[in-house]
């Protein structure tokens, strides 16, 4: 199995440590020709105007969504405002996922937090993900087939999965558990 | 937001995870420094991940001289509304209050920056008092451990700023990255004795040395003005880069810090470096660092 990581800028060197912790080869993707022969697709967290405007630049837009055509494809942060179909703003977006995205939905760095969080679809006994979020954008609606799987005490919508895409508006790269990235995986393999 | 477990409730705003984070995900970006709304509208529009909002860029704080300080915190607000991307505001080396306006304001990072002028000629902030994370310069591996020991969440290696000189930032990057180089080859009974050599806290020489890195983010700053530069620091080795004067002192800033931010990300492809560096105008025209008096030397502020 080879996973890629999109590596247009923000924190992608994150997503492809785990991944090789977990014996997963993995490649960086800053041009077209790298999507060739992957299985699955991680879209980092970063600056989502400066992924968009570097993916337009370098002729990125139409084969990464023929790409999640067929394969699995992950957002964390910026690639879930990245992948979805409507942020009320005007920016580069992929647009391939049914849901709404509002950026920087919490406020700015100074609000920026950690949250315990259950994951839906996981084991009960499970223990809570410790997720990180960094200015980060939430879920205001989840259309078609999407679902959401994770939710803050508030009611925020912050996680979500649509066949084989998924995103989450934190940031599991951040964190030494991996259980996000196995989950990953599983959806790559089926 | 106290420790809380249960799920889905916050158990802690502002923590080191989420100061440091936010660094993280600025990598392999171009953080640039802008003076009006429609300069920062400019370097988003061009793909930065950050500007810098200064009332003076550094080459100008080098022509005019007199003391530089905090920029009015209205100047600060509009580059704030003009812009989606994080915005990064400079506090003077010691000058605590004027960090606790920054935060205030609700800036997103704070940069204790030896561009303007220093505060306190003996002390920095303590930064871990704040909810808002830090970014602060350095010349060498001591300085920079000092710095994340006193709460930076993001270390920028210092170079010379307003210069346009590339070689104090290829020199500070090679001296944290070969200091880091050689810690790793060291048995643990010499830790201490380096630790205290560099005048760095013993758990950061530690946790360098097990992570071959910083344990933050580290960026490289002062005196960037190409996009050959820039993907000259990247191939050294740094995280991202700062550019200050080099944009808005240049000829065509918006190709230039289109071209800066292309060849940050492709930095290891010489075709698109090569692509991306033609026809964009003159650089700024840059001060010698050779010719500079060590006086005028920006870098030599901090402690």
């Amino acid at each position: 199995m080879k996973i890629g990581v999109l590596a247009l800028q923000g924190a992608f060197i994150e997503h492809i440590k785990i991944l090789r912790q977990l014996g997963v080869e993995t490649a960086e993707v800053r041009l077209p020709a790298d999507l060739a022969d992957l299985d699955g697709l991680i879209i980092p967290g970063g600056e989502s105007t400066t992924i968009g405007k570097l993916a337009v630049m370098y002729n990125l837009m139409e084969p990464l969504r023929q790409f999640a055509a067929e394969k699995a494809v992950w957002g964390t942060c910026a690639g879930m405002i990245f992948m979805a179909k409507d942020i009320g703003v005007d920016q580069p977006l992929l647009g391939i996922m049914d849901i709404v995205v509002e950026r920087n939905a919490f406020g700015r760095q100074v609000d920026s937090f950690e949250a315990d969080l259950r994951i839906e679809g996981w084991p009960a006994e499970a223990k809570p993900f410790p997720a990180v979020f960094i200015r980060a954008p939430k879920l205001i609606e989840t259309k078609e087939t999407a679902q959401p799987i994770a939710t803050l005490a508030d009611g925020s919508l912050v996680a979500a999965q649509q066949g084989k895409w998924m995103v989450t508006s934190f940031h599991p790269e951040l964190t030494l558990d991996d259980r996000f990235h196995r989950y990953f995986l599983d959806i790559v393999g089926r | 937001m106290s420790d809380q477990n249960e799920n889905g409730t916050a158990r802690g705003i502002g923590g080191f995870k989420v100061k440091a984070g936010l660094a993280q995900m600025l990598k392999g970006g171009v953080i640039m420094d802008v003076v009006t709304p429609d300069e920062a509208k400019i370097a988003e529009e061009a793909g930065a991940c950050a500007v810098m909002a200064l009332e003076r860029v550094p080459a100008d704080i080098r022509a005019q001289g007199g003391v530089a300080r905090m920029s009015d915190p209205e100047m600060i607000r509009g580059i704030m509304e003009s812009v989606s991307i994080p915005v990064m505001a400079k506090a003077r080396i010691g000058h605590f209050v004027e960090a606790q306006i920054l935060e205030s304001i609700g800036v997103d990072y704070v940069d204790e920056s030896e561009v303007l002028t220093p505060a306190d000629e003996e002390y920095h902030i303590y930064k871990h008092d704040f909810k808002i994370p830090f970014v602060c310069g350095c010349r060498n591996l001591g300085e920079a451990l000092r710095r994340i020991g006193e709460g930076a969440a993001m270390i920028r290696t210092k170079g010379e700023a307003g210069t346009g000189d590339v070689v104090e930032a290829v020199r500070h990057a090679r001296t944290v990255l070969g200091e880091i180089r050689k810690l790793q080859s060291m048995p643990d009974e010499e830790l201490m004795t380096f630790a205290k050599n560099i005048g760095a806290p013993f758990a950061l020489v530690k946790e360098t040395k097990e992570l071959g890195r910083l344990p933050v983010v580290n960026f490289a700053a002062g005196g960037i003005a190409t996009p050959a530069d820039a993907a000259l620091m990247m191939q050294i080795g740094v995280d991202g880069v700062f550019v200050g004067s080099g944009i808005f002192k240049s000829g065509d800033p918006v190709k230039r810090a289109k071209a800066i931010v292309e060849a940050t990300t492709h930095y290891n492809n010489p075709d698109i470096v090569a692509r991306v560096s033609e026809n964009i105008g003159e650089a700024m025209v840059g001060i010698n660092i050779s010719s500079l008096p060590e006086m005028e030397q920006i870098a030599r502020r901090g402690w």
